[in-house]
This record gives structure tokens, C-alpha cells and sequence, in this order.
């Protein structure tokens, strides 16, 4: 598939003290792919997918967005950061700005965009998630699900190259998993490259192109999902899948 | 009694001193103190030494001292300035140090999602410090730094020693000229009252104003 790489990492590798927490990672994104990242806790897919725009710097190896690599803090890395749309587990929207003043921050001080200009993309994104009608509230005046879908608006307003999401369902209710995984799945066909961290394997399964498989900081499986999960190859993948599987 | 009705100029001038001192060096030490703030918590290595360095010297330093450092230490170095805006100098430094502090204790309440947030979206460190990291640590700075500003107003009277006018320097003058000691300095409490709660009054606003929760 990777015919034209949109993301690269070599030989990746991070160090928390003495925890190894990325070891030799080698993974090649291509433009418009989805690629779902799963595996158990703490083994190294937050991380992995939080180096990807260098808010965790990498101890050794080489990271390329569309053919650059990352450079060091400052404007340069600024710019680049721009470029990588990114939702957090927990939302992280700016607490004293109203959902519309969100959406549109970054798009005026980044972007450069008036703020007529802005806002009007703003209502378009915001509508585009279903949450219109909350554009003047506060983000504590909302429940997790549109929170997220908000922040999923704010990323994508500035035009992304590609869309990283850090487990984003998994501070929510049940209930409210559901819109947020409809929003993405709207994204994944219409073609925005994504790399997904999830524990929703029904996600992966309709959404990814490829299933990226982590334990101990290592990616030990990376193969289409139906394959994946119908006849994962490692011991590590077998337990793994049989333990969330069961149920 | 009559001490402040035969003297009220006396006082006024004195009080006008103390005013004056505390609003320059108050703008000064917010200036310093919000930029000393952002160096501590900047990317760049240098410039957060430089941040700690001012904190703890100045922070460490007794007020005394450094009214002497700056009175006649600066103008060995040619340094001549009048004596008010050397003792603003001095004030306004020793104070930007605590309030570096406040606010420095006010960035670290914000969550740190906030900022990982911004500088996803692509914006530099001075926009993820102004526009969203700084409003927010704002609310929870104004009750520290009002009490900041209060000890930088009494903190003034050592400027008095040399030769500023300010309030509690006139009591030398008065004391020449016979005047009850304990109704002298009556009058200077109630002038330093005058100036101390109406900063209290202001900060109470503005705590009204922006301290509400999200």
C-alpha cells in the first residue's frame, strides 16, 4: 500500500529512565491510510503516536512527515505541527474559550486567517460534527462525546495533512463513544490519513486499512485487519486478542 | 490630633511619596515578574537559567541591601539617576521576583493538556503562553500577587532612609518638631492603611471579575 509515505519512522527508539519504551520502530504511513494502533497498556502506542508531531522527543532514529524530517522546538517545528492534526484522550479544549473561539484560535495566530474568515470555517467544521447549535457554550457546558467531536473539529480546522488520535474514546461513556467513532469513520472514507490509537476493535476492523500490533515498546504485528484478527501470527497477539475478545 | 491638621501637607507630600513609589515599582515588578515567569518556563535552556538566577538573587537578597546596591552601587558605573527612580528600581526588581513566583505557581495549575493542545495546533510558545496558558493561570495568580503588591506598599518605607519622600519618613520631621510620637505614627498606619486596602479593594474586584471557575 505505502506507495506514497506520508509518515516514516527508522529506527525509532525512546527511553523513559530505564524503561524502554520504543524500541527499533520502524513504521511507514501512506497518504489517505488509516492505521489503528492497539495493543495492552504501556506498551509504547501513546507514545509512538505522540512522537509523530514530537510532543515526546525521541531518544534515537528519524521521523519524516511528507518527506521532512522533525525538526528541533521553535517556528520550524511550529509550522510542522500545524500540518498534524492531533486529538487528545482527554479532549484537552481550551477551558476559558467558548466551543466557536476554539475552533477558530488556532486558524487566526497560526493560520493567520481574520477572524470573520474563521469563524464562518468554524460553523461549517462544527456543523460538520453536529454541534452547532453549542458554538457559544463553554466546553465544561458539554458532555465528553461532543467534546471530543469538538476537538476533533478544531484539529481539523486547520487543514491537516494527517490526523492523530491518542485513544480518544477511552475517557468516555459508553453511549458516547458511538458519535465520536461515526465522525471518524467519516473522516477515514473521506480519505484524510489517519493513525488511530484505539481500544475499539470494532473501529479497526471497519475503518483501518492496517492494524499496527505493540507490546513492550516493540511493533510485533502490522497486517489488514481482517487477517489480524482472524489469524493473528504472534503468541502475543493470541493472548491479547483472546483476553478483549471474550466478551 | 492636631499633628495631621498642622501638617497635612507634610503628610500629603509623604503620601503622595508612597503612592507614587508603590505604583511605578507595582508596574515594574508585574513586568518583569510575567516576562521573568515566562523565561522560567520557556523551551530555550538559557533563558529559564536566566529566570532562576533573577529569582534567587533578588529573591534572597534582604530589600536593605539592595537598596544600597542600587543607591550606590549603580553609580560607580556612571549610573545617575534621581533617588525616586533608583528606590523604584530597586523595589520594583525585589518584587518582580516574588511575583515570578505567583505566576510561575499559576502555570503549573493549568493542566498540562492545555498547552500539549496548542502547540499540536501548530502555535509558538509565546501563543500558547499568552492566548491560552496565561488567561487561565491569571485567575488563580490574583489573590498571591495582590499580597505581593501590599508588601512591595510597605516595603516602600525603606526608601524613606534614603532620602525619598515617602510616608513614614515624615516622622522625623515631625518628631523635631515636638509633635506626640504615638499620634505621628498613627497617622502614617492610617496612611499606609489608605494605600494597602485600597490595593486589597482592587484585587477583591478583580478576583470577582475574572477568579470565577470555568
Amino acid at each position: 500500500m505505502a506507495v506514497d509515505p506520508l509518515i516514516e519512522l527508522r529506527d525509532v527508539n525512546k527511553h523513559y529512565g530505564k524503561l524502554h519504551v520504543l524500541r527499533d520502530i520502524d513504521l511507514t504511513v501512506g497518504r489517505g491510510e488509516v492505521v489503528v494502533v492497539i495493543g495492552p497498556s504501556g506498551s509504547g502506542k501513546s507514545t509512538l503516536c505522540r512522537a509523530i508531531n514530537r510532543l515526546e522527543p525521541v531518544g534515537s532514529g528519524t521521523i519524516t512527515l511528507d518527506g521532512q524530517p522533525l525538526p528541533d522546538e521553535g517556528k520550524a517545528l511550529a509550522r510542522l505541527r500545524a500540518e498534524v492534526g492531533m486529538v487528545f484522550q482527554s479532549f484537552n479544549l481550551f477551558a476559558h474559550k467558548t466551543v466557536l473561539a476554539n475552533v477558530s484560535l488556532a486558524q487566526i495566530k497560526v493560520r493567520k486567517r481574520g477572524r470573520e474568515e474563521a469563524d464562518k470555517r468554524s460553523r461549517e467544521l462544527l456543523e460538520r460534527v453536529g454541534l452547532l447549535a453549542h458554538a457559544e457554550k463553554y466546553p465544561a457546558q458539554l458532555s465528553g462525546g461532543q467534546q471530543q467531536r469538538v476537538a476533533i473539529a478544531r484539529a481539523l480546522a486547520m487543514d491537516p495533512k494527517v490526523m492523530l488520535f491518542d485513544e480518544p474514546t477511552s475517557a468516555l461513556d459508553p453511549e458516547m463513544i458511538n458519535e465520536v467513532l461515526e465522525v471518524m469513520q467519516q473522516l477515514a472514507r473521506d480519505g484524510m490519513t489517519m493513525v488511530v490509537v484505539t481500544h475499539e476493535m470494532g473501529f479497526a476492523r471497519s475503518a483501518a486499512n492496517r492494524v499496527v500490533f505493540m507490546a513492550d515498546g516493540r511493533i510485533v504485528e502490522d497486517r489488514p485487519p481482517e487477517e489480524f484478527f482472524t489469524a493473528p501470527e504472534s503468541d502475543r497477539a493470541k493472548d491479547f486478542l483472546s483476553k478483549i475478545l471474550k466478551h | 490630633m492636631n499633628v495631621l491638621t498642622d501638617n497635612f501637607s507634610l503628610y500629603g507630600e509623604g503620601l503622595l511619596g508612597t503612592v507614587e513609589l508603590t505604583v511605578y515599582a507595582s508596574l515594574l515588578a508585574l513586568v518583569v515578574g510575567f516576562l521573568m515567569a515566562s523565561f522560567r518556563v520557556a523551551p530555550v535552556a538559557s533563558l529559564r537559567a536566566f529566570g532562576t538566577v533573577w529569582v534567587a538573587v533578588l529573591r534572597n537578597t534582604p530589600l536593605t541591601l539592595l537598596f544600597f546596591a542600587v543607591l550606590l552601587g549603580l553609580p560607580r558605573f556612571g549610573v545617575v539617576l534621581p533617588f525616586q527612580l533608583f528606590a523604584v528600581l530597586a523595589l520594583g526588581c525585589y518584587t518582580s521576583a516574588f511575583i515570578c513566583e505567583a505566576v510561575r505557581s499559576g502555570i503549573n495549575t493549568v493542566p498540562t493538556g492545555q498547552g500539549e493542545a496548542a502547540r499540536s495546533l501548530g502555535m509558538t510558545f509565546g501563543q500558547t503562553l499568552g492566548a491560552v496558558i496565561l488567561p487561565q493561570a491569571f485567575r488563580s495568580v490574583i489573590p498571591p500577587v495582590g499580597s505581593t503588591l501590599i508588601a512591595l506598599a510597605k516595603n516602600s518605607a525603606i526608601a524613606g532612609s534614603f532620602s525619598v519622600t515617602e510616608l513614614l519618613g515624615t516622622y522625623k520631621t515631625l518628631n523635631e518638631l515636638g509633635y506626640s510620637i504615638i499620634w505621628t505614627f498613627v497617622w502614617i498606619a492610617v496612611g499606609y492603611l489608605i494605600v494597602t486596602l485600597t490595593i486589597s479593594a482592587v484585587f477583591n474586584v478583580l478576583e470577582k471579575r475574572w477568579g470565577v471557575p470555568r
